[in-house]
């Protein structure tokens, strides 16, 4: 029963994971005559194109990282709210992300633009504009607002069903607030905290739209580079290729920290 | 549940095969979709209509084969592409009893010498628009776009092939160079260039000049008119160094399993009253006469869309790279990497 169950999920996986994947490695293996050759990677080993991909790392690492700063107290403070409202906290968060996702980063362009709302503001109250758009902080502020939800709600999920007892227990034997924290609670939600950390990077270093739509073309990250490879020059071997390495680094990286979390947890990981 | 779904579907579908249909792949909103109803009704058809975004789409799809358009509206360099890959039927022109209406030094371009594979469908420019209340210079060269005084406040096309191509103009070669050294000058123009450039953008490039975030743009004269019509303040300019001269024919690609319907729509659309209603849905600037006396003065007399006949001789179409597309794609990926 339980095997015949899987078949749909199998014929799925194979149709839209699989077989996808595949045909990505073989595009990126292959020349455009189909012959075999490593020359796609080759190409890739350029320092243009090393520099768009540590450019790309560098920028999600850092929208990551204020995910967290940002995103760890949030799931804090709606886990230690009362059951009623705190259902209300997390839709009140995850409402904004029933809307689509290019509208949202649209209206941040309206938001940050020249003649903006805020510029606008700013000449109100006397004080001089600010280029706030089309440039890599702007990039990182899509990416923060965008991916937020994408650590608070894994965080926030371990905080919740935490065991009390342990908290009580710590303070119990006098350890203050901050040890507290620092011994018993952080430790304990590292799973959340991991599972935040690879949701928000993936999305983040191989995003293509906000680059372009808050970067203004300024930036070219990794994402843009593959989509140019397929949209534009046609080139679906090279674009293959970049996907793969892409592929390649993300898998590397969660690898790393799921290692990481074994190392501090005894393996006990969300997904 | 899907089994019960087609068998409710395919009778459906098999249902409507006594009426001929027409497989029709355009440009995404690059047609008054009234047309096709009327074409429908007039020769009692029916039309599956798709769009695509890019050429390169495009020509992708009907490659790999498993499609059957039987009409397409590729640009220039990609009809001479698609030629060579043999992916076009020739066109019967005696069917197409409107071609007369096709301006003439519309026709027999370079990508396609006797128009055997192609019927002009739109027609345009590129150039610079510009804010006449942000620029106090003449605006009549390329480099206006490397002028400091507008530091922030210009906008350049997120596309290769133009971005480059004004570029090589600027230096005084073609915008079809093959030459990697002039090349590699227009990629040290550009890389100079970027402090000044505000964003590289294609369609949000409308909104934001309409709006006054920015004093200079390179774009298209088919959207050139769409914003001048609603800033007043904006203007477009064909640069003296020359620019881009660029169509979009309708083809047959061998893929087409009714070419006789094929050729029959092609001749519809270049109907002067069609012609002329779809011009006006679009915006951008038809190639037919019959249609453009039918249009308003007010459109035709528009030197943006309708530019005179002299200055069309210093324009230069765009040619089918070939191999030569990676280096280009090569110093774009430089610049916008820097």
């Amino acid at each position: 029963m339980k095997s015949r169950m899987a078949y749909p999920y199998i014929v799925w996986l194979s149709m839209f994971i699989v077989l996808p994947l595949l045909l990505i490695l073989y595009y990126g293996l292959t020349a455009v005559d189909g012959s075999f050759t490593l020359d796609n990677f080759q190409r890739f080993i350029d320092p243009i194109y090393l520099r768009v991909l540590w450019r790309s790392v560098e920028l999600a690492l850092l929208s990551t990282a204020i995910c967290l700063v940002l995103g760890y107290p949030m799931a804090m403070i709606i886990a230690k709210t009362e059951i009623k409202r705190r259902n209300l906290m997390v839709l009140l968060f995850i409402l904004p992300m029933w809307m689509n996702f290019l509208l949202r980063t649209y209206a941040w362009m309206t938001l940050l633009g020249r003649n903006g709302v805020i510029n606008n503001i700013l000449g109100w109250a006397g004080l001089p504009e600010l280029n706030l758009l089309y440039n890599a902080s702007a990039v990182v502020l899509g990416m923060v607002y965008n991916f937020l939800p994408f650590m608070v709600l894994p965080i926030y999920t371990v905080l919740s069903k935490m065991d009390q007892s342990y908290i009580e227990a710590a303070k119990d034997l006098g350890a203050n607030n901050r040890k507290v924290f620092w011994k018993v609670i952080f430790p304990l939600s590292l799973p959340g905290v991991i599972s935040g950390v690879t949701m928000v990077f993936m999305p983040a270093v191989s995003t293509f739209v906000i680059p372009r739509l808050l970067g203004g073309g300024q930036l070219m990250l990794i994402g843009n580079l593959v989509e140019q490879q397929f949209s534009y020059v046609g080139d679906w071997n090279f674009g293959s290729a970049i996907s793969i390495v892409m592929m390649l680094f993300i898998l590397i990286s969660m690898a790393l920290m799921t290692r990481f979390d074994k190392e501090q947890q005894g393996g006990v990981g969300l997904w | 549940m899907f089994l019960v779904l087609l068998g409710i579907l395919f009778p459906m579908m098999t249902g409507c095969s006594d009426q001929e249909t027409l497989y029709v792949y355009n440009w995404g909103d690059y047609i008054d979709e009234s047309v096709l109803r009327d074409f429908e009704e007039e020769f009692d058809v029916r039309i599956v209509y798709e769009t695509y975004a890019t050429n390169e789409d495009m020509i992708v799809k009907i490659r790999s084969g498993g499609s059957r358009y039987d009409v397409a509206i590729p640009s220039d360099y990609m009809i001479e592409r698609m030629i060579n890959e043999e992916l076009l039927r020739e066109i019967n022109m005696d069917r197409i009893t409107n071609y007369h209406y096709v301006k003439e030094d519309l026709k027999n371009l370079d990508f396609d010498p006797d128009n055997r594979f192609s019927v002009p469908y739109m027609w345009g420019t590129v150039g610079i628009i510009y804010n006449t209340t942000m620029v106090d210079d003449v605006v009549d060269s390329w480099e206006i776009l490397w002028d400091e005084t507008y530091e922030g406040d210009i906008l350049m096309m997120d596309s290769q092939r133009d971005s480059i191509g004004i570029t090589l103009l600027k230096l005084g070669y073609s915008l079809n160079s093959r030459d990697e050294d002039e090349l590699e000058e227009a990629k040290q123009e550009l890389i100079r260039q970027k402090p000044l450039v505000l964003a590289y953008v294609v369609d949000e490039g409308k909104d934001m000049m309409v709006a006054e975030e920015a004093a200079l743009a390179v774009v298209w004269s088919g959207d050139a008119v769409i914003m001048m019509e609603e800033n007043e303040d904006l203007e477009y300019v064909i640069p003296k160094e020359g620019s881009n001269l660029w169509f979009d024919n309708m083809v047959i690609p061998t893929t087409s399993e009714n070419p006789e319907l094929a050729e029959e729509f092609i001749n519809f659309m270049t109907r002067p009253e069609i012609a002329q209603r779809n011009a006006e849905y679009i915006g951008y600037s038809t190639p037919n006469l019959g249609a453009m006396e039918l249009l308003d003065d007010e459109i035709t007399g528009n030197p943006a869309a309708y530019p005179p006949d002299e200055m069309l001789e210093n324009l230069e179409v765009f040619q089918d790279p070939g191999d030569f597309l990676s280096v280009y794609d090569r110093i774009w990926t430089e610049v916008k990497a820097h």
